[in-house]
């Protein structure tokens, strides 16, 4: 990161924080509080010692030796974030987010949720720190993610199902948004992505960058090089924030993206802003986004309700801009046969979304395109799809 | 930089209101719900029944600072294939019989979408005189703002009850035509009670101030506005005529739009003559100018 990133909360033109007035001084308190954190100590080890303690890190790092022969590319590591306390990388963010909300004396805690995970990660929090915990989640992702509900539920949050506009990842956010608003007083907003109005991207990041920190310093133990070829999937881009950070500065290290081509790209059915959106505003940043000639947010699509989502971190959108970063996409179809395949070869099964980031490096991988070492991002787990993935393969 | 200051619309509106020591009524609509026939009606009859200001909604799929009322006429009016263009055409249309000032209300996205300059050029032919992007906080985009404020339409800000002392101020000074007090932390939306801290926060507010100062959000009823009428400059109703065309139509929203103007003219407070013509501009152009508009 650089200082004028979090002087002005601008990734290149990116970012910024396009928000109703209501907010902005909950903003400066958030970015104030977070700077402050970050030069205590106290809060930084605290952060450490839950991360090791109740989180479980670090993951492993880890060699898929069958995934290597099915992709025709080795050698191929998996930075195992699914082994994270409630199987996903979201609980990196949750637990610094929900320690920054104490010192800020905000007792109540709401958050989105697409695929759950995030909604999860937020309830254990807030169960840990004894906090309120509301989480929005769309009607569709409700349904498609049922597991997750119950989940949260168990751990004491309160479930508000949206049913709003396309009842997904989106609505909920607007949702939560509106909340904040309304009780900015008392509440602070845990954002699931690297998205949002600064400093949320920056935050978000920062607790995520622990991924790439610990698979930079194993690949290094293990390989003795860096990685050619870093792997994640993108939705909002936390996961695969929280991965390259750590590598942006090393140009020979390739970094992909994987969003969700959904039905195809150019089906108008995908969740793919980086790949077919254009420069916008939505949920108080600046950046690619899925949108029609007027500026109306495009409905977006993706088998995995985590990836379903038509904006992107706008540090994404910059990393894009400048070739830092590649983007490309994968559909349902590749990423249900990549969500059935990982149990089979390595007795992992990866979340839907996780998915995506496989099925591209086996297409990828069998074109010859990649070269190992390729770490990829494993971000979560897939128990909470495999019911509705099991339904959608029924009549295959 | 030496062109003429003339006051827009906006200001001579506000300038007459304060000679009549009247309060002002300004009706938000949204534009093209439940269909643009509707719009055309509903203006025009906002006009006619002492609307000093419209606000004319350009319907957006995400309206993150609105509550379920204009939702839903957000959402209907996009359903119904409403586009900017329309909107453009329902004003372009309203300007052959009328002169009532029309803020143009829009989150931003439709606007950079358009590209701002665009965006400004079809605003101004269709004979806007202002536009209130609910998204752009002050200092959130220095070059989008200072587009939008050098621009021949006025920048309507707007100050919330969380903005801290010294940002209200700086918020006062950029925003032009008029600022937008809003009335409570939250959504849009109708509400039974306004909060017993407003017109304090109004007076605060109006005290500071160099333009005039309207409130909204939640100002619903006839006792709504004569509170609001007696502690700020104009009345902001939205949720509450949107409700009003959904169970009456056009006649039963004007209906509600003529009890709202009746009650802001009970109110005779004695009121500091903002937005009088004239008054010269107290800082540099670059900061905006809260009274007047560069032409």
């Amino acid at each position: 990161m650089t200082d004028a990133t979090v002087e002005t909360g601008r990734f290149g033109p990116f970012g910024g924080r396009y928000v109703p007035e209501t907010l902005i001084p909950a903003l400066d308190e958030l970015a104030a509080a977070y700077a402050e954190a970050c030069g205590d100590p106290g809060f930084l080890a605290e952060v450490d010692a839950l991360s090791g303690d109740y989180v479980g890190r670090p993951t492993p790092l880890y060699r898929a030796r069958s995934f290597e022969a099915e992709a025709g590319v080795a050698p191929v590591y998996l930075k195992r974030e699914d082994l994270n306390h409630t199987g996903a990388h979201k609980i990196n963010n949750t637990l610094g987010q929900a320690l920054l909300a104490k010192r800020m004396g905000k007792p109540r805690i709401i958050a989105e949720t697409g695929a759950g995970q995030h909604g999860v990660a937020t309830a254990t929090a807030c169960a840990l720190f004894d906090m309120e915990c509301v989480v929005y989640m769309g009607t569709e992702d409700v349904v498609r993610q049922s597991l997750n509900v119950y989940r949260m539920e168990l751990l004491g949050a309160e479930v508000r199902p949206v049913d709003s506009g396309t009842r997904t990842l989106k609505d909920a956010t607007n949702e939560a948004l509106r909340d904040w608003v309304t009780n900015v007083a008392d509440t602070h907003y845990i954002i699931g992505s690297v998205v949002g109005p600064h400093p949320f991207p920056l935050i978000v990041r920062d607790f995520q960058a622990v991924i790439g920190r610990e698979a930079r310093r194993q690949i290094l133990e293990v390989e003795g090089r860096l990685p050619a070829t870093v792997v994640a999937c993108v939705g909002g881009g936390s996961n695969a924030m929280g991965m390259f950070h750590a590598f942006a500065a090393d140009d020979e290290v390739a970094l992909v993206g994987v969003e969700a081509a959904g039905e195809g790209l150019g089906s108008g059915r995908t969740s793919a802003s980086l790949s077919e959106g254009r420069p916008g505003v939505l949920h108080g940043s600046l950046s690619y986004l899925l949108q029609d000639a007027d500026g109306q947010v495009a409905p977006a699509h993706s088998v995995a309700a985590g990836l379903d989502y038509p904006g992107v971190g706008p540090e994404h959108s910059h990393f894009k801009d400048t070739g830092r970063a590649r983007y490309v996409s994968v559909g349902d179809g590749a990423a249900e046969e990549a969500f059935r395949s990982l149990p089979g070869l390595e007795g992992i099964i990866p979340a839907l979304e996780t998915a995506h980031a496989l099925a591209w490096v086996t297409e990828a991988g069998r074109r010859g395109e990649i070269q190992g070492p390729v770490a990829i991002c494993l971000s979560g787990r897939g128990d909470k799809d495999a019911v509705h993935v099991a339904g959608l393969g029924a009549g295959s | 930089m030496t062109g003429r200051r003339a006051p827009g619309r906006i200001a001579a509106r506000f300038a007459r209101l304060a000679a009549g020591k009247r309060a002002g009524f300004v009706p938000y609509v949204t534009a093209g719900y439940p269909t643009l026939d509707h719009t055309r009606e509903l203006v025009a009859g906002l006009a006619e029944v002492g609307a000093d200001v419209i606000e004319l909604g350009i319907p957006f799929s995400d309206p993150m600072a609105d509550g379920p009322t204009i939702q839903r006429s957000s959402q209907g009016a996009l359903d119904a294939g409403t586009t900017t263009g329309d909107v453009f055409d329902v004003l372009a249309g309203l300007r052959r019989h009328s002169d009532v000032p029309v803020v143009i209300f829009s989150y931003l996205n439709p606007v950079v979408s358009r590209g701002v300059g665009e965006f400004i050029r079809e605003a101004v032919d269709a004979g806007a005189d202002g536009v209130l992007p609910t998204d752009l906080p002050l200092g959130a985009d220095p070059e989008l703002e200072s587009r939008l404020s050098e621009s021949p339409l006025d920048l309507v800000r707007l100050i919330a009850p969380t903005t801290y002392p010294d940002r209200i101020r700086e918020i006062a000074r950029a925003s032009q035509g008029f600022v937008y007090y809003i009335a409570r932390t939250g959504v849009t939306g109708a509400r039974s009670a306004l909060r017993n801290e407003l017109a304090r926060e109004a007076g605060a507010v109006r005290a500071v101030s160099p333009c005039p100062v309207a409130v909204g959000f939640g100002v619903s009823t006839a006792g709504h506005a004569r509170a609001v009428g007696a502690a700020a400059d104009a009345a902001v109703v939205g949720s509450a005529l949107v409700d009003r065309l959904d169970s009456g139509g056009v006649e039963g929203a004007l209906s509600l739009a003529r009890e709202l103007r009746a009650a802001l003219d009970e109110v005779r407070p004695d009121r500091v003559l903002h937005g009088m013509v004239g008054q010269p501009p107290s800082r540099s152009s670059s900061e905006g100018s809260g009274v007047t508009k560069r032409v």
